[in-house]
């Protein structure tokens, strides 16, 4: 059955990286990555279900991993050969649709006791991920036990995993809870107290997912409203749908340091016609949804004293200078997947179901930008890898059916 | 031979094709028949004997004062007062009027015995002017004389301790003054007025004012209804800084007012062909068009910017008037409409201009769209008396390269500006009201205009206030040659040609419209009957 399979090739692992220097996700063509004809994973417990997936998304780690530029951190932490696709909405046998929250953790494990993350509800954060009877795997799509998203043979399940689609969410909509609820447990591990300057970097998916979760958030209560929301978006698209999910102002990314000055009534420091100054304040959060070495030193160039740059983006190797960060106490924070949240007067919540009702209240589902099947895998990855060049945002699979052409919405070229 | 008057020619199938400039470039447009094209009076005689005339001037004084001689004495506290970088246009070749009018001033004080002389340039909230511009201004031996020993000052509108509050107006506008100037025993003020605007009240009310004193009538609500600020009478602008001077006076701020105005000889002979109308061109002039015109062509517009600001203009002093405020300012208005004025019959349903490279907020630096803007319909749109050349929803055609480039040291809060207030409105009035009291407190942009050479933050507000009038009278405003980018974020639309522009224009005005074109240089005013 159809599957994209990702195996341990290193020739194949050099040859991706070669040729993403061409651009983001060209590593499909040349890498690890193959379509296969591959048989359902087995059931790892008698409690585990199958799941076809209906879509699977592609997201900006499945991209570095394509293209060899992931961290050799996560190397214990993957099992060979995998599929990819975590982001999947899908059906069980029983023909219920939902969303896989895909980190495997504890109880997938069948690990008794649980460590004391998972314990706590914070299953992001699992200490066992590459331990009990599956295979190392941070999530479903780097394990080879549990099969993936970008497979029409489909994955397996545990129950935990599993989240009910409310049946007035379309697939488009379901396929973006995962990175949204990424972008919920950013947003309320910010320690946002209400007054401040938040500043968004980069409007991909994630930036826009951390932009539309404020936003509801901060209208709902769950967190307090920032005084300002200022998302910096290199594409037109993006900005004009950073204002449409709650941006207070929606700028140029080379524009936003400015508007951050702006706001901080900020002095800089450094002649004014070298037009790169540096803040004395800044942004009291800003969430970094790109994860590269220049977005992170952009991050720390515009955070204030005693502020927070949260990490949503994956990053890798970066290469920065962490005198400010040293100088101005400045937090540097990771925010990787989701768990429970402890939100305030809801008590507990799981972090996914937060997402559903961001979705649903954002509409979110127009985030989707286009549709492959698996055949086209290599288009679809470069599509996905320049998605913001090309007008889109986030680039699908639908194992489903083999198709001749991807489908593309209106005003996205595919 | 006197020169001649100004013209209004009608364009047939001979008139040979009109000049534009484009920034630091020219085009040559060939406007449709029946067109108009207002040609200035060409330059005046100036006066044979300057400082001649400028003695004359202090020593036989118009209105209620006594001659300047006779207000000086020993152990006084004198403040010379004078108009900044922004003024005149281009620079004009050494020796500077105001270094004419001030050498003066300064003898005549010595003469008298006083010694507690101190000079201010007025900026109001310009950015202050840098040492070569105060030695080109003032001369070397008064630079040399006043600035080493801290007695050559630049007004700082944002010095708590150098700052005075004298009251507020019968409307309850606050009047803030420069302290020193206001403290003085006499307010010695030497004016350039290149234009109808300049001068009067407004001298001392706005160039030697604070934010707080100068919102009162740099605001859209003012600026809509001065029409024109060429016209004093008909102006709110210089309503307020009449109100505002009268009390100064009130106050027992002793104000000695010396104004001076310019022939519109404006560009060296090497541009000779710029002062002419096209269909008297000589070949000579043709030649050097062309060659001059290729050349800024094939010139990356950075160098050629920097060539064409290192223009100095051949501008003569054609009067000079001294003494109290608004009898010198009624005579210097008079001399200037008698150089600039020139009578047009009825308005125009489409207004061409082409803009150039300098306006008075980018003496040696870019014009950024802002300035674009307000060049054109703050200034340009305004060169009227009586009623706008264009008619009410009519459309305003400029031509200019108008690029997304800004001078950050001096425009730091204009990329604000741009960047942040115009991509959510281009309303004056939502602008002052959501946008305004940010720009201007904002503390970087105060510590830049007080230490370094930026305009203060909240002047781009004043130019688009400035536009506020245009925008409300245009139907249109289209920008031929601009980046088009720049030019929709400033609310315009752009055309790659003239023609594309008239064809636009004919959505707003209906098909065969009528059309007129200003002509400059030189500066002119219309007198539209």
């Amino acid at each position: 059955v159809r599957t994209l399979v990702f195996e341990r090739n290193l020739p194949r692992f050099a040859a991706a990286r070669v040729a993403s220097a061409l651009g983001s996700g060209r590593g499909a063509g040349v890498g690890p990555l193959r379509l296969a004809d591959a048989e359902p994973p087995g059931l790892p417990g008698p409690d585990w279900v199958r799941v076809a997936p209906l879509l699977s998304g592609i997201c900006g780690s499945d991209l570095a991993t394509v293209d060899g530029r992931s961290s050799r951190y996560f190397e214990d932490l993957v099992s060979f050969p995998f599929v990819p696709g975590h982001e999947v909405v899908g059906t069980t046998d029983a023909g219920t649709r939902v969303v896989l929250e895909p980190v495997l953790g504890c109880q997938t494990r069948a690990i008794e006791p649980m460590c004391a993350a998972c314990a706590a509800g914070h299953t992001g954060n699992c200490e066992r991920t590459a331990f009990g009877h599956l295979r190392p795997g941070l999530q479903t799509g780097f394990c080879a036990d549990t099969g993936g998203g970008w497979s029409a043979a489909g994955l397996v399940a545990h129950p935990s995993q599993l989240h009910r689609v409310p049946d007035d969410l379309s697939d488009e909509a379901a396929v973006t809870v995962e990175p949204v609820a990424c972008a919920v447990h950013a947003v309320l591990s910010a320690q946002l107290r209400g007054t401040e300057t938040v500043a968004v970097l980069g409007a991909g998916t994630l930036g826009l997912a951390a932009t539309a979760a404020l936003s509801h958030l901060s209208s709902t209560g769950r967190v307090p409203a920032p005084r300002q929301l200022l998302v910096g978006a290199r594409y037109p698209h993006q900005r004009r749908l950073a204002a449409e999910l709650g941006a207070t102002a929606a700028l140029p990314a080379d524009q936003l340091a400015r508007a951050v000055r702006r706001q901080s009534a900020s002095l800089g420091l450094g002649p004014p016609s070298s037009g790169a100054q540096r803040l004395t304040g800044g942004a009291d959060v800003v969430f970094d949804c790109v994860g590269s070495a220049e977005s992170v030193g952009q991050a720390l160039a515009m955070v204030g004293p005693r502020g927070r740059v949260v990490l949503i983006g994956m990053p890798a190797n970066v290469r920065v200078d962490l005198a400010s960060l040293w100088h101005r106490e400045v937090t540097l924070a990771g925010a990787y997947a989701y768990g429970t949240e402890n939100t305030g007067p809801d008590g507990p919540v799981r972090t996914f179901d937060l997402a559903f009702e961001v979705v649903a209240a954002r509409d979110l589902g127009r985030l989707v930008s286009a549709t492959y099947p698996l055949e086209r895998f290599e288009e679809a990855l470069a599509h996905a890898g320049a998605a913001g060049r090309r007008g889109a945002v986030k680039v699908v699979f639908d194992p489903r059916q083999p198709a001749p052409r991807p489908t593309a919405k209106k005003g996205s070229p595919p | 031979m006197s020169p001649r008057p100004g013209f209004v020619l009608e364009v047939d199938r001979s008139t040979p094709p009109t000049l534009f400039w484009h920034g630091e470039r020219f085009a040559l447009e060939r406007l449709p028949e029946g067109s108009r094209v207002i040609y200035a009076p060409e330059p005046i005689e100036p006066l044979r004997d300057p400082v001649a005339a400028v003695r004359h001037a202090l020593t036989h004084p118009m209105g209620d004062t006594e001659p300047l001689p006779a207000l000086l004495r020993p152990g006084m506290k004198l403040t010379v007062c004078f108009d900044d970088v922004s003024l005149p246009l281009p620079p004009m070749e050494a020796p500077d009027v105001r270094q004419l009018v001030i050498e003066q001033v300064l003898e005549m004080a010595a003469e008298a015995g006083v010694d507690d002389v101190v000079l201010v340039a007025a900026l109001a909230l310009h950015r202050r002017m840098t040492e070569p511009e105060l030695r080109h201004a003032l001369g070397d031996r008064i630079y040399d004389a006043f600035a080493p020993h801290g007695l050559l000052t630049q007004h700082d509108a944002e010095d708590p301790d150098n700052l005075i509050e004298l009251g507020q107006t019968e409307l309850g506008e606050d009047v803030v003054l420069n302290k020193r100037a206001a403290t003085s025993d006499l307010l010695v003020y030497v004016n350039i007025n290149l234009v109808a605007m300049d001068g009067g009240h407004k001298s001392v009310a706005t160039g030697l004012a604070s934010y707080k004193s100068l919102r009162h009538h740099h605001n859209p609500a003012t600026m809509r209804h001065s029409r024109s600020f060429m016209d004093a009478p008909a102006s709110e602008l210089h309503t307020s800084n009449w109100r505002m001077g009268r009390l100064i006076a009130a106050s027992g701020v002793k104000v000695f007012q010396i104004e001076t105005t310019l022939n519109t000889d404006t560009f060296p002979s090497r541009f000779a062909f710029l002062q002419k109308r096209e269909w008297e061109w000589s070949l000579r002039d043709r030649a050097t068009f062309a060659a001059t015109a290729g050349a800024l062509e094939r010139t990356p517009a950075r160098l050629s910017r920097q060539i064409l600001h290192s223009i100095k203009s051949p501008h003569a002093m054609s009067s000079v008037q001294a003494g109290e405020v608004e009898a010198v300012h009624e005579l210097t208005t008079a001399n200037v409409w008698d150089q600039q004025g020139v009578e047009v019959e009825g308005q125009t349903d489409i207004l061409t201009m082409g803009l150039p490279y300098i306006c008075p907020y980018n003496v040696n630096s870019i014009m950024n769209p802002i300035l674009v803007a307000c060049l054109g319909l703050g200034y340009f749109f305004n060169l009227y008396r009586n009623k706008p050349l264009v008619r009410e929803g009519g459309v305003l055609i400029m031509r200019h390269p108008t690029p997304w480039e800004f001078q950050p040291a001096h425009h730091p809060s204009y990329i604000d500006f741009f960047e942040q207030v115009l991509a959510e409105t281009t309303d004056p009035m939502r602008i002052a009201k959501e946008y305004e009291e940010s720009f201007a407190t904002d503390p970087w942009y105060v510590h830049l205009y007080r230490t370094g050479h930026a305009y203060h933050g909240v002047h781009p507000f004043y130019m688009w206030y400035w536009c506020a009038h245009a925008l409300e009278h245009l139907g249109r405003v289209i920008v031929v040659g601009g980046e088009p980018r720049a030019v929709r974020r400033l609310g315009f639309s752009p055309a790659s040609t003239m023609d594309d522009a008239l064809e636009l224009a004919t959505d707003v005005v209906g098909p065969s419209p009528t059309l007129t074109h200003i002509h400059t240089p030189p500066l002119l005013m219309a007198d539209v009957r």
